[in-house]
């Protein structure tokens, strides 16, 4: 006897995926980050080396060198640059944008640029260290002049200098090359001091710009860098997607081919795998880059592997001569514990290779983990939901939906 | 489970053969071993410090317009010849680090002959850097496999252990050797690409073990001839599975090593290798090493 609700229960959970899969994939997929392998950027790893010889690298002066990297990359106005600290002695900069000018970044992060406030004698009165965090910047005076208001983070210690130096210039130098020579007009008590010139509304920004870079408390050496080219980078994207597609293409004919109805059931949880994984990978904020759409690809081989095992195991159990319902039991039950032995080694390769590789391999690594956890549920688990309602429907008795010949079947 | 159709199943013995699979695979071994000792491995910028420049030029251009443009703009340092492929696209490599100015020199020069859709990448290694990833990668390959070993010899028998051990360095071997032959680049990824490797090759061990497992428990294996029957029928029941499943990861990786992108190219190819080898592998040589340390053991407690 046909169960109409079960098999009306299986087309309402397929319909419902399709549903969330078509509605929300482009608007799931265009929130994922691309890493800066497939959409241009760079990526540069720096070794932090004290300015004064016989001074010694710490986590401080890494933190401080990290922080005035990141100040120096907003100024150039690049969105979520990604700074890590790597101990003992390194800065690891990722940057992923297709606008960004790289070699102009490159040029601005790594210059060793000492900022000093001098007073008439030549000697050091303050340094960029004083100014406050992205202190600087355009106002205007009553004339509308452009002028470049500067704020320190030791109100007093401005003070002190400037009751020191009244009427005296106090020149601001970057490294020996002098910037502005301004004179100090009053003593200034808030913190917050105007330089007036002759500026533009650009030469005031670009003063603006110099004092917010500051000084890097320690200098920089590029030992490792990794910069792609934004056509470079969509090309790969584009090809690789493209071949993902018809290997996509390809497992999905060959499972209808060979196992009939599971076989269709495995297609749509493949599907449902792939959206899920996507939106997973959103939740997590992850990068997503090359060699992780590789590792995808792979999960994909992977989770269709379960459904091999699985579908074998049916179908053998067929062919012994029990019936579709006995069969399917028996079959998920002596797969299961295969599928996850096998799915665990996958998992420790993976944790293995988070934990010793370097960024590129860590991502592969990371999104092959989330790919294994997330095949259990959808391959596993909602592979034989579907299967154990399209049988308890009781519409599919036939050994032909399973991929086996009446002929194959032996006597019990 | 039935037992009426183990003889249907057993559609050729390999287990009586396998003498002949121990053979063929310590040939390509000692291959493999001796190209890797004479021709060394062609060791890319993550494990040889250096400067690796790939180019989109964007329309067609002669490799030795670019090589004249490097070779002024940077004199003083030797590099590979000027390599195609793809469409438009080309690369090289300098022996020593390269400056981002001097290559950004480079570039707009290529930009003024080729036009602006001209684009670099450029990945830059320092030798103190490159020593460390060699290391890195050591230390994983071992860690990953020492852990791997750790969990078959609880879930099963330190015997099976041994025998996935002995499968896996071959499943690694193999690549690499090809690697070496083929004179393929050997990166960071191509790390990844054994690792994954080796996941996948013990996926396989494992079904196929746990195969054996399952039918010592309802087959009887009192003799060598019935062991070797029981490890037949085991292969032959797993055969369409470990057949299949390769088939659609090794056709999804053959469409990637076609058509995907260049800067993955080498990590497809390592995986093919290493996925038709991590199969064979498993039915071939782990399984028929079980057999042979199993039968001693038997011989030894007859004695």
């Amino acid at each position: 006897m046909i169960k109409w609700g079960r098999f009306l229960l299986f087309l309402v959970v397929v319909a419902l995926l399709g549903t969330l899969v078509a509605t929300t994939t482009t608007q799931v997929a265009g929130k994922i980050t691309l890493g800066l392998d497939l959409q241009g950027g760079f990526e540069i790893l720096y070794e932090v080396e004290p300015l004064e010889a016989g001074h010694k690298v710490d986590i401080d002066l890494l933190k401080s060198t990290a922080h005035m990297i990141e100040r120096r990359i907003n100024i150039g106005g690049v969105v979520e640059p990604v700074i890590d600290t790597e101990l003992p002695n390194r800065i690891r900069v990722k940057i992923a944008s297709q606008s960004a000018d790289q070699d102009k970044l490159r040029e601005l992060i790594g210059k060793p640029a000492v900022l000093t406030f001098r007073d008439e004698a030549g000697k050091t009165i303050l340094r960029g260290s004083d100014l406050a965090p992205n202190g600087a910047a355009v106002g205007y005076d009553d004339l509308k002049r452009p002028l470049v208001t500067v704020k320190f983070s030791d109100a007093k210690k401005l003070e002190d200098v400037t009751r020191a130096n009244l009427h005296k210039r106090m020149a601001i130098y970057l490294d020996e090359n002098l910037q502005t020579n301004p004179t100090i007009q009053s003593v200034i008590t808030g913190g917050s001091a105007q330089i007036t010139g002759d500026y533009t509304r650009e030469s005031a920004q670009e003063l603006a710009d110099l004092l917010n870079s500051g000084a890097m408390p320690a200098k920089l050496i590029e030992k490792q860098v990794t910069s792609v080219g934004a056509s470079l980078g969509a090309l790969a994207l584009q090809k690789t997607i493209y071949a993902g597609y018809i290997g996509a293409a390809l497992i999905f004919l060959f499972m209808l081919f060979v196992y009939r109805m599971p076989g269709m059931i495995a297609n749509i949880t493949l599907a449902g795998f792939t959206y899920f994984c996507l939106v997973v990978l959103d939740w997590m904020d992850a990068t997503l880059t090359l060699p992780g759409i590789a590792g995808f690809i792979l999960s994909i081989g992977i989770a269709v592997d379960a459904n091999i095992i699985t579908y074998e195991r049916i179908q053998e159990e067929i062919r012994s001569g029990k019936t579709i319902l006995s069969a399917f039991r028996a079959g998920e039950r002596r797969s299961l514990i295969t599928i996850l032995d096998a799915h665990i080694t996958t998992l420790i390769a993976t944790g293995v290779l988070f934990y010793f590789g370097t960024s590129s391999i860590q991502g592969f690594a990371v999104v092959l983990a989330m790919t294994i956890v997330v095949s259990i549920i959808t391959n596993v688990f909602g592979s034989r939901f579907l299967l154990w309602l399209v049988i308890r429907s009781n519409m599919f008795k036939k050994p032909f939906w399973f991929g086996v010949k009446e002929s194959e079947i032996g006597e019990l | 489970m039935s037992f009426n159709n183990h003889d249907t199943v057993v559609r050729f013995d390999i287990v009586k053969n396998r003498r002949k699979f121990f053979i063929g695979s310590s040939a390509i071994i000692i291959i493999g071993l001796l190209f890797i000792l004479i021709q060394g491995l062609h060791l890319g910028v993550d494990f040889k410090a250096g400067t690796r420049l790939d180019l989109y030029i964007g329309k067609e251009f002669k490799p030795a317009e670019v090589e004249a443009i490097i070779k002024e703009k940077i004199p003083d340092v030797a590099f590979s010849p000027v390599t195609t492929y793809g469409t438009y696209q080309a690369f090289t490599r300098f022996d020593k680090t390269v400056s981002s100015d001097t290559l950004m020199v480079v570039e707009q020069s290529l930009k003024a002959k080729y036009g602006d859709q001209v684009n670099k990448q450029v990945s830059t290694v320092d030798p103190s850097i490159a020593q460390e990833m060699v290391k890195k990668a050591a230390i994983a390959v071992a860690v990953a496999s020492i852990g791997i070993v750790i969990y078959i010899a609880i879930r099963f028998q330190w015997l099976f252990g041994v025998a996935t051990v002995a499968g896996l360095l071959h499943d690694v071997f193999i690549p690499i050797a090809i690697f070496s032959i083929l004179g393929l680049e050997v990166d960071l990824t191509f790390i990844a690409a054994l690792l994954t490797i080796l996941g996948y090759s013990i996926n396989d061990k494992i079904v196929i073990f746990d195969r054996i497992r399952e039918n010592l428990r309802t087959m009887k294996s009192r003799s060598i001839e019935d062991l070797e029957h029981l490890v037949n029928v085991s292969l032959w029941q797993t055969m369409r599975r470990s057949v299949y499943t390769v088939a659609t990861v090794f056709f999804t990786v053959l469409a990637i090593a076609l058509l995907g992108s260049e800067s993955i190219r080498n990590f497809s190819l390592a995986l093919l290798f290493g996925l038709v080898s991590g199969t064979y592998s498993s039915i071939f040589i782990a399984a028929q090493i079980w057999v042979n340390l199993k039968e001693r053991n038997m011989l030894k407690k007859k004695a």
